[in-house]
């Protein structure tokens, strides 16, 4: 069992209050989800001369050191923000590719996210530590997903949490068990696609990322996942622009989504959503099984 | 009549209320979709509930009334014995499972598996129900107002089943009957109870056609 939650604020007022609306919903979550808690945050948009990543270290790291490292290789400023066991890195654009210079120089090192707007933080141990580890209420920013992990078919570690990116500002939450990730697994590495653990949910999230390189957009690439995933799952997935929710067709894993003028709020179950400021006036629903919900665009 | 708001009452204190009480007329507010909210019931309580609940919610239930204003999560009405529950939106999966008795209207939709192994509760839909509901259903009435998604009545025993729009791709051994005089009484007497009116005969009749395994004598020793 496993706990998902998303939030896209359509009122760019509110945004500030992305963070607390996030850990209110995680925090519901953790009856479905004790042993790890994690979240993708879309905030504050970076030209196109720069690029974030999210970086994660088991025990210490010298973050400075490597920032020094990271200025020399792409001869611009280097800017980084540690929180908890991870740390947020802006760094130029410029054809350096950052991301295979640090699996070279610094494997140790788990690169969780990269993108323009995405942030990803994720951690083993109850949610609601989480959400005071990681200082989640101050965050703002414009759509998020969340994940309360109970594990069945791997490790539980912070490599194994969700959400799972394998693309730039795109991740994935899952909640129930795919049964042919070994091979679909096998099949994405042959084609170049870069999967880190022996998860199940990392190889849907690596599986969409390939449709979308391979042209399809995020509804085409969803749409083909019906055929290509076997297995039990409710998904969301977060783009730059917005988010995307999709059932099986057997659709056992529950799920609830709430509209407002405001957002558009995704979870497990409603007393998540419950937490919504206007949540007495949304329009309250269950999505249907085997169908694309798509919102903000891609 | 006694109030409980369950963002500073706990559930367990309300059902401990509920499970005391021989007869009461309770309303309980914000109930914020927690689970388990009023739970085994064995009295002629009235319940009202305003707001949306989360699993199970009159589970077992047996002489209570029990009314909500809003959608219910899964397994609403789980294995209810007798009572009436009356959802005002829509109710999630397994809507009724394995319930024995009693009567439970649903006023909007019912997402899957609604009424999955009924044993004699009376299943009442405005609305449309998902995938694979009355599978295996043993006894008891679903009347579905909208459309059933794929797989109506997979595996059906005795249960009857009322529809008045499309349904999908039968379930294995289930077909449509023949509305006696008998069963459109039947029907009227199960929409009156819910407040529903409809033309009865938009509606069919589907049940078994008792020819799986199970119902072939030459099996009978197998058991």
């Amino acid at each position: 069992m496993c706990g998902i939650v998303g939030i896209y604020l359509k009122n760019k007022d509110i945004q500030s209050s992305l963070g607390t609306c996030l850990a209110s919903m995680l925090v519901q979550m953790s009856d479905r989800g004790p042993d790890s808690a994690g979240v993708a945050i879309y905030r504050d948009p970076l030209t196109e001369d720069e690029i974030k990543l999210s970086l994660f270290a088991e025990g210490s790291m010298d973050w400075q050191a490597l920032g020094l490292e990271l200025e020399q290789c792409t001869g611009s400023e280097v800017l980084f923000e540690p929180r908890a066991s991870h740390a947020l890195f802006t760094v130029a654009d410029n054809g350096f590719d950052v991301s295979t210079w640090i699996r070279a120089n610094h494997p140790a090192l788990r690169i969780m996210s990269a993108g323009k707007s995405i942030e990803i933080y994720k951690e083993k141990g109850p949610p609601g530590e989480f959400v005071s580890q990681f200082d989640l209420q101050q965050f703002s920013g414009s759509h998020a997903l969340g994940h309360t992990r109970m594990a069945t078919e791997s490790a539980v570690t912070t490599e194994h949490s969700h959400p799972f990116s394998t693309g730039l500002d795109l991740c994935l939450v899952h909640n129930g068990s795919l049964s042919n990730h070994n091979h679909l697994r096998r099949k994405l590495r042959n084609c170049g696609v870069n999967i880190q653990t022996d998860n199940d949910s990392e190889v849907a999230a690596g599986y969409v990322m390939w449709r979308m390189r391979e042209g399809d957009s995020l509804e085409q690439a969803l749409e083909r996942a019906l055929g290509d995933l076997d297995g039990f799952y409710t998904l969301a997935v977060g783009t730059a622009n917005g988010f995307a929710v999709l059932r099986d067709p057997i659709a056992c894993k529950p799920a609830i989504m709430a509209e407002t003028e405001d957002w558009v709020a995704m979870a497990s179950e409603f007393r998540a959503i419950a937490q919504l400021e206007g949540v007495e006036n949304a329009r309250v629903w269950e999505p249907a099984p085997a169908t694309v919900y798509a919102w903000g665009g891609q | 009549m006694s109030n409980f708001d369950l963002d500073t009452t706990a559930v367990r204190k309300l059902n401990q209320y509920l499970h005391q009480t021989p007869a009461d007329k309770v309303v309980v507010d914000k109930p914020g979709g927690r689970h388990s909210i009023a739970v085994g019931l064995d009295a002629s309580v009235d319940i009202t509930i305003n707001g949306h609940v989360g699993y199970y919610c009159g589970g077992m239930n047996k002489l209570a009334t029990i009314r909500i204003h809003g959608n219910a999560g899964p397994g609403v009405a789980e294995n209810m014995m007798s009572g009436t529950m009356d959802i005002s939106g829509s109710a999630s999966q397994y809507a009724g499972a394995s319930a024995h008795g009693g009567t439970l209207i649903i006023r909007g939709d019912a997402s899957s598996r609604c009424g999955i192994s009924m044993k004699g509760v009376d299943i009442i839909v405005a609305g449309s129900v998902g995938h694979m509901s009355a599978f295996m259903a043993q006894t008891g009435n679903l009347v579905i107002c909208g459309d059933a998604g794929d797989h109506l009545g997979d595996s059906l025993y005795e249960a009857v089943i009322y529809i008045r729009g499309s349904v999908g791709e039968l379930g294995a051994d289930c077909i449509e009957k023949e509305m006696t005089a008998e069963h459109v009484q039947k029907l009227a007497a199960l929409l009156h109870t819910a407040g529903l009116d409809h033309v009865l005969t938009d509606f069919r009749r589907y049940g078994s056609a008792r020819k799986l395994y199970h119902f072939d004598i030459d099996h009978a020793d197998e058991y």
